[in-house]
């Protein structure tokens, strides 16, 4: 059990800045969620706490260490590989009873500790198998049943479902959540899927080409996203962006500012009766919701979000849209939030 | 499922694969089979006639000292050779697996090795060893100790396993050091995270890792060590002191084309061929089990 805390963290390869200063504050038991485009730095930011990257300034302390010049295994650590990096010539029990021999625990311990773990991953059936014998999902639960059996003070998950089909990284994603509420373990998890980041976190970290651009709970950052990033990043389909003023009473944007509306604040009403007149392009219907690109008559494109069980609007069809303008977030040139 | 080519023309698959058959007919059956033959024989002093001994060369060869002497004297050769090299060349492809800077340099430098002839490389330490004249015979003598392979069969025996093993080196460091790139980093690293040190994760990770490299190594070593050591052997020692490095296959050269004893040489080399067979299969059948792929 343990807090982390990250301060002003840099990484330079050669010359080259990766991470530009990431602060962060993770309290005991805490879910956090580093969530980022590929190539923001979020795996390296992992590796960094995990000690397999070295630091080139800041500090990271994790518990009351500062853990910097530590090496991985004196971090108190554990950590899931977006592979899962079994050990391909031990058994699934041998997998997971290694850390627990090097760490010379007692045989009949580490027995009933490894036991202990696939009883609650349901792996007992295949103890003796190697990990080429197994699933996908199977290996995954190894590679959990590996972390969980050291009892460390922080789980690192470094993209731990991207290997796995949609139906079962869905699956995997309630039992990772469920089992790091039950051992009450300070986890980092590391993804590019913002589904993904949404669900577990308890917070999240929205990274940037090696910046933090926000941290907040997933609601939080989905209502009130800091920066034009952060709405195009989080939320499917993304946040609507236009560029010309739509709010009624309001000056033109100053040049390079935009405003921006979830797809969902948005409803279709008849020609002229809305905020503002819009032509349909095509709709795509997912069911449960129908998702109606078009183009507003200023020229900006946008996408609504309506009920799967209304009738589509046909194609080329010209609608208006009924939007509160309270739900109008306006962004400035820089792309960070503006109150205007 | 296996891809199978079809032909169209009856002949051409044939005609594809004669070459291959054709060089292991000529190069390898054939003075296999000759072999076999000779070894039935004995011919005269002066080569005009032979005669028909059935097993006889093999009687005699069994109840030969210096023979049975060579049989020893391959299997410290072959297994000092077989292991120092690996050894040694596994430590260098673990060195040059960490190096990031240069390490296209170094590894181009430890491949060239590789490219001597046995003969030169054998020169190449003979020059070093020379007791009268070799820079590194002298440095020895400096510090007291005394250095002559032509006298000591002990110092030529070690003479050339340096040689032999050093030429050697070259080619299982490069297997070594591809087989250490194919292990992903990342079960390295979760060995690190779950507390093993270097030498830990070595030995238990990387090691048994590799177990498909180093079987394949030390089954083309030992074929080494028993016959492509040949001139390194006659360049250096030409099999003494007292045949203190008469390997089996410098016997068969010795005894056939310098003692002219063609009989006895052509059944030592069916006697070598059979125990590299053995040896073989011995190595795939036994050792093999321990190996994950």
């Amino acid at each position: 059990m343990a807090e982390i805390r990250l301060e002003a963290i840099k990484k330079n390869y050669g010359r080259t800045e990766v991470i530009h200063g990431i602060d962060a504050e993770i309290s005991d038991g805490e879910f956090i969620v580093i969530v980022g485009p590929s190539g923001c730095g979020k795996s390296t930011l992992l590796r960094m706490v995990a000690g397999l990257e070295t630091i080139t300034s800041g500090d990271i302390h994790i518990g009351d260490r500062i853990v910097n010049d530590l090496e991985p295994r004196e971090r108190d650590i554990a950590m899931v590989f977006q592979n899962y990096a079994l050990y391909p010539h031990m058994s699934v029990f041998d997998n997971m009873a290694y850390g627990l021999k090097i760490a010379k625990v007692p045989k009949a311990e580490i027995d009933s500790r490894v036991q202990e773990a696939a009883r609650m991953l349901e792996l007992e059936p295949y103890l003796d198998r190697k990990p080429r014998q197994l699933s996908g999902g199977q290996r995954q639960r190894v590679a959990m049943g590996r972390a969980i059996v050291r009892k460390p003070a922080v789980f690192l998950f470094d993209e731990p479902l991207s290997n796995l089909d949609a139906k079962l990284r869905v699956q995997m994603r309630l039992e990772i959540k469920a089992l790091q509420r039950k051992l009450g373990v300070t986890a980092m998890y590391v993804t590019h899927d913002q589904v993904e980041a949404m669900t577990l976190a308890d917070r999240m970290i929205v990274m940037n080409a090696g910046v933090a651009e926000q941290v907040g709970a997933p609601l939080d950052v989905y209502a009130n996203p800091a920066s034009l990033f952060v709405a195009g990043f989080i939320g499917s389909p993304p946040m609507n962006v236009l560029s010309h003023e739509i709010r009624p009473g309001r000056e033109k944007l100053d040049p390079g500012a935009v405003i921006g509306i979830r797809p969902e604040h948005i409803d279709l009403v008849a020609p002229g009766a809305g905020l503002i007149d819009f032509d349909v392009a095509f709709c795509e219907p997912l069911g449960a919701e129908t998702l109606v690109h078009g183009v507003t008559a200023a020229g900006d494109k946008l996408v609504v979000r309506i009920d799967g069980a209304v009738t589509l609007p046909a194609d080329g069809v010209p609608m208006g849209l009924a939007i509160d303008p309270a739900h109008i977030l306006a962004f400035d040139a820089s792309g960070r939030r503006s109150e205007v | 499922m296996e891809k199978r080519v079809v032909f169209n023309n009856r002949w051409l698959p044939y005609l594809l694969v004669a070459p291959q058959l054709l060089v292991t007919f000529v190069f390898f059956f054939w003075p296999a089979g000759q072999a076999i033959y000779q070894s039935a024989f004995i011919p005269d002093p002066f080569g005009l006639k032979t005669q028909f001994v059935g097993l006889g060369n093999f009687e005699y060869l069994f109840g030969n000292r210096y023979y049975l002497e060579s049989f020893s004297t391959t299997a410290i050769f072959s297994v000092l050779v077989t292991v120092s090299s690996m050894s040694f060349a596994l430590w260098l492809a673990v060195l040059a697996d960490r190096v990031i800077k240069g390490s296209s340099a170094y590894r181009t430098l430890l491949i060239w090795p590789y490219a001597v002839a046995p003969a030169i490389a054998g020169v190449l330490w003979l020059f070093m060893f020379n007791p009268f004249t070799g820079i590194i015979a002298w440095m020895l003598f400096q510090v007291g100790y005394v250095w002559n392979h032509n006298l000591d069969g002990g110092q030529a025996m070690a003479l050339v396993v340096a040689a032999s093993a050093w030429k050697q080196i070259s080619y299982n460091f490069l297997f070594f050091l591809a087989g250490l790139q194919a292990i992903p980093k990342s079960v390295i690293e979760a060995a690190a995270i779950d507390g093993a040190s270097f030498w830990r994760r070595f030995w238990t990770i990387i090691f048994p890792l590799l177990s498909p490299t180093t079987f394949f190594l030390l089954v083309v070593n030992v074929i080494y060590a028993f016959f492509d050591t040949f001139g390194v052997i006659h360049t250096i020692t030409q099999g003494g002191p007292q045949q203190s490095t008469t390997i089996l296959v410098y016997k068969v050269f010795a005894d056939g084309f310098v003692g002219q004893d063609l009989g006895s040489s052509a059944a030592q080399s069916v006697v070598l061929l059979v125990l590299v067979g053995i040896l073989t299969v011995v190595q795939f059948r036994f050792i093999e089990r321990r190996v994950h792929y």
